[in-house]
């Protein structure tokens, strides 16, 4: 099932926004208000969405374009055009390979390992998670939960423990097993509490002085974040070296265009999406379906 | 909080200060920059247009034509218009004539829930009340487990069943009047506005609890899907209010605004840190004053007058700025400090402050703060009063009594010293150079009293120059505001 498909509940807005440019036969200036506009409300922000639509309307010009549908359709190949090639698969080259999730409260951390997870056993690996969060409330209950159904081992310390050392724990314990990979798990923390980004770079740091080698960190993202989320990556990319993106619960009526400012500013790559609440809804990012859900649906 | 809108608005109105008049074109200039950091603060983009409209009108208007320069006016309107969609007042809580009084809490998945209600249990409880969790979470794995771990800690009990929420709900209602708790907070599965089968699981719930009190649990983080998704939960659930989690971060809070302007209906608390006290009532007008650059000047007074004792203050502001402030001085203002809350919080009060104060706030942690109070309290009061007669020996003696290094001794000293010099200096140029002209001097000196020597409003203070003694790097901590330390609270007349 296409990325669009599953989440066509949620694009009617846009797309009946977008609809109304297609049906024009003349581009003028309320068409590119339309444009900016359909780009703001989905999270873009201004000076992206500005710099897209420079970009578009310097290509309608020196084409010659002079329909509202051929703008919308420049548009997409703009966005397409930057988020193509770029490469997206996450590195298992060490062994044991260590994957590190890290964001802001809420954002899905511990689901997105669950579900990548039972991903990497399907796929016939060994996978250990390792219970990271030692901070929130039941947060390893919640990991222990999702091993279950991922077919994944935890390795757990204390709640409170030190993250750093229930990290190298499982690393070792991979390791020892002959395990693949190692998904790590860390408390949601804002990045404006600069000890507790501190405590995310010992854990980077200290995740690489066992047996294994952390070979993706990747920023978990909810589609509903606002412009704040360009500054969580640059945080957390500062802290933790981040890797790569996933973008949650784009099921939602959240369009998660933020992604596109923050690959285009900071050149970090969207990885995975997730799509809903299963085991299964998390797929890897493909940026044609991407921007075909963010501007078609309705149509 | 809102920090970047904050910056914005500073930038934007510092080049209309100077200007004498505002025309047609100017309002245009200023509306596009507005804009800008409206949106960049994710208030929705209805809601800046309705904003716009109205900000246009005014400046355009009659109204223009007053005492205050046009700079200045037009803060006032956009003030005016971000405080009246925020609500003018602290929302009221009642509690219900026959118990309990029923709490909701919906919202989507993530957006901080179940410890809100946690939050929530422990707010109702320093009121003297008595509440009981629910937990009708079951759809998150160990969602009822976290709630009951953390009510836990606050010692307040949890009801909660397997099965389906709806019931959950309904027992809980009954297992609150078993129990004489009269305060009931129903935490519930984050879902999804457009999913119809949870939304209309939650409207059943609601039915079932016919609840006081529904409020939204909003992510300050937001964009601009969330008026959609509130507007959906509105639909569902009449909302009476927002609690806005998560607000300690950087950016945020345009979410809020927009929020407020769509469903109309206030932000009730907002929760500011990861403890469990970390929530507050919302107070819009002090708010959307910061939005706007101008500082949380009220609270910041309101606070400084509950702590300060108002004699001591001004004569060590007095000491301070005549150069003979003493290390007893700055530990009886660090405590009066601590005493106000967590210093970030105080920080993040005081105007101009909002970039600065990440970078402080890292440092000013307690533990740090404890150990500048372990090395003043291992010195002499001669010692004290003079720090310049500490000598090697004498370092390594305090360092032995507080516990901590010989060079944490040399740097607070250091530090302190420099710090003196600086405030001695700006104690000497205080009535010039600084402030916006001679009216607000005189000013601040007829409300002061006598005792005010530095002018009210934003004091840039060199970046190098007011590194807070023993706090750590000096590269790192940014200029702290004199009147953090020095200055009292603003007299009343007569």
């Amino acid at each position: 099932m296409s990325l669009r498909t599953r989440l066509g509940s949620a694009r009617e807005a846009l797309g009946t926004r977008l609809a109304g440019v297609r049906g024009r036969d003349e581009v003028d200036a309320a068409t590119w208000d339309k444009l900016e506009e359909a780009l703001i409300l989905a999270d873009v922000g201004v000076a992206t969405s500005t710099a897209l639509l420079a970009r578009v309307r310097e290509r309608a010009g020196a084409d010659g374009v002079s329909d509202g549908a051929d703008v919308v359709d420049l548009l997409k190949a703009e966005i397409i055009g930057r988020l193509d090639g770029v490469d997206r698969s996450l590195s298992e080259r060490a062994s044991p390979s260590v994957w590190l999730f890290v964001g802001v409260n809420g954002v899905g951390k511990t689901t997105t390992i669950g579900r990548l997870g039972h991903l990497r056993v399907s796929a016939g690996r060994s996978v250990v998670f390792a219970a990271g969060d030692t901070y929130r409330a039941a947060a390893v209950d919640q990991l222990v939960l999702w091993a279950g159904r991922a077919g994944a081992t935890v390795v757990r310390g204390a709640e409170g423990a030190d993250p750093s050392s229930v990290v190298f724990d499982a690393i070792e314990h991979a390791a020892a097993q002959g395990a693949d990979l190692v998904l790590a798990d860390t408390a949601g923390r804002v990045h404006t509490r600069r000890n507790l980004m501190d405590e995310l770079a010992k854990v980077r740091r200290v995740a690489e002085k066992g047996a294994g080698s952390v070979t993706e960190t990747l920023l978990v993202l909810d589609a509903t974040t606002g412009q704040n989320g360009l500054v969580q990556a640059r945080q957390f990319t500062e802290a933790a070296d981040v890797t790569g993106l996933v973008l949650t619960k784009l099921d939602g009526s959240a369009r998660g265009g933020i992604v596109l400012a923050v690959e285009g500013e900071l050149g970090i790559p969207v990885k995975f999406v997730g799509v809903g609440e299963g085991l299964d809804d998390l797929v890897p990012f493909d940026p044609g379906d991407f921007v075909d859900a963010l501007f078609e649906m309705g149509e | 909080m809102f920090e970047n809108l904050t910056n914005r608005f500073e930038g934007i109105l510092r080049n209309i200060r100077g200007k004498g008049r505002l025309g047609a074109d100017e309002v245009e200039e200023v509306l596009r920059e507005i804009r800008v950091a409206l949106l960049d603060a994710d208030v929705h983009l209805g809601v800046v247009r309705t904003l716009q409209d109205r900000i246009r009108e005014r400046a355009l208007g009659e109204e223009l034509s007053g005492v205050l320069n046009p700079g200045q006016q037009v803060v006032r309107i956009v003030l005016e218009e971000l405080t009246g969609i925020l609500g003018g007042a602290t929302m009221p809580i009642t509690f219900a004539s026959k118990p309990p009084t029923v709490v909701l809490l919906a919202g989507l998945q993530g957006s901080g829930k179940t410890t809100a209600s946690a939050k929530l249990a422990l707010w109702f409880k320093a009121k003297g009340r008595n509440p009981l969790l629910v937990g009708a979470d079951l759809a998150r794995p160990a969602a009822v487990e976290q709630l009951r771990t953390l009510a836990e800690r606050i010692d307040v009990p949890v009801f909660s069943q397997p099965g389906d929420p709806v019931s959950v709900a309904a027992a809980g209602l009954v297992e609150a009047r078993r129990l004489g708790r009269d305060v009931l907070i129903c935490d519930t599965a984050g879902r999804l506005a457009i999913d119809d089968h949870l939304m209309a699981e939650v409207a059943q719930i609601a039915g079932v609890l016919e609840p006081h009190y529904t409020f939204f649990v909003l992510d300050a983080m937001t964009g601009q899907d969330a008026v959609n998704v509130a507007g959906a939960f509105h639909q569902r659930l009449e909302l009476d209010a927002v609690v806005l989690t998560k607000l300690d971060g950087d950016s945020r809070g345009g979410a809020a605004l927009s929020v407020s302007q769509v469903v109309g209906r206030p932000i009730a608390f907002a929760s500011t840190g990861e403890a469990l006290e970390d929530l507050e009532p919302f107070h819009p007008g002090r708010l959307a004053s910061r939005i706007l650059g101008m500082g949380d000047i009220e609270t910041l007074i309101e606070k400084a007058e509950e702590t300060f004792e108002a004699e001591q203050a001004e004569a060590a502001a007095a000491r301070m700025l005549e150069g003979t402030f003493t290390l007893d001085d700055f530990l009886e203002q660090l405590r009066q400090i601590r005493s106000m809350g967590p210093v970030g919080d105080v920080m993040q009060m005081v105007p101009g402050m909002g970039q600065q104060v990440r970078d402080v706030e890292a440092e000013l942690d307690e533990h740090r703060i404890d150990r500048i109070e372990g090395i003043i309290h291992s010195m002499t009061p001669d010692e004290r009063t003079d720090p310049d007669v500490i000598d090697g020996s004498r370092r390594a003696r305090i360092a032995a009594g507080s516990g901590t290094q010989v060079s944490e001794v040399s740097r607070l000293v250091r530090q302190f010293r420099e710090m003196r010099t600086v405030m001695k200096q700006m104690g000497g140029s205080g009535s010039k150079g600084r402030g916006r002209g001679p009216k607000r001097g005189r000013k601040g000196k007829r409300q002061g009293g006598g005792g005010r020597t530095t002018p009210r409003g934003p004091v840039k203070v060199p970046k190098e120059g007011l590194a807070l003694p023993g706090l750590g790097g000096d590269d790192r901590v940014g200029g702290l505001d004199p009147g953090v330390f020095g200055r009292g609270p603003p007299r009343s007349q007569g």
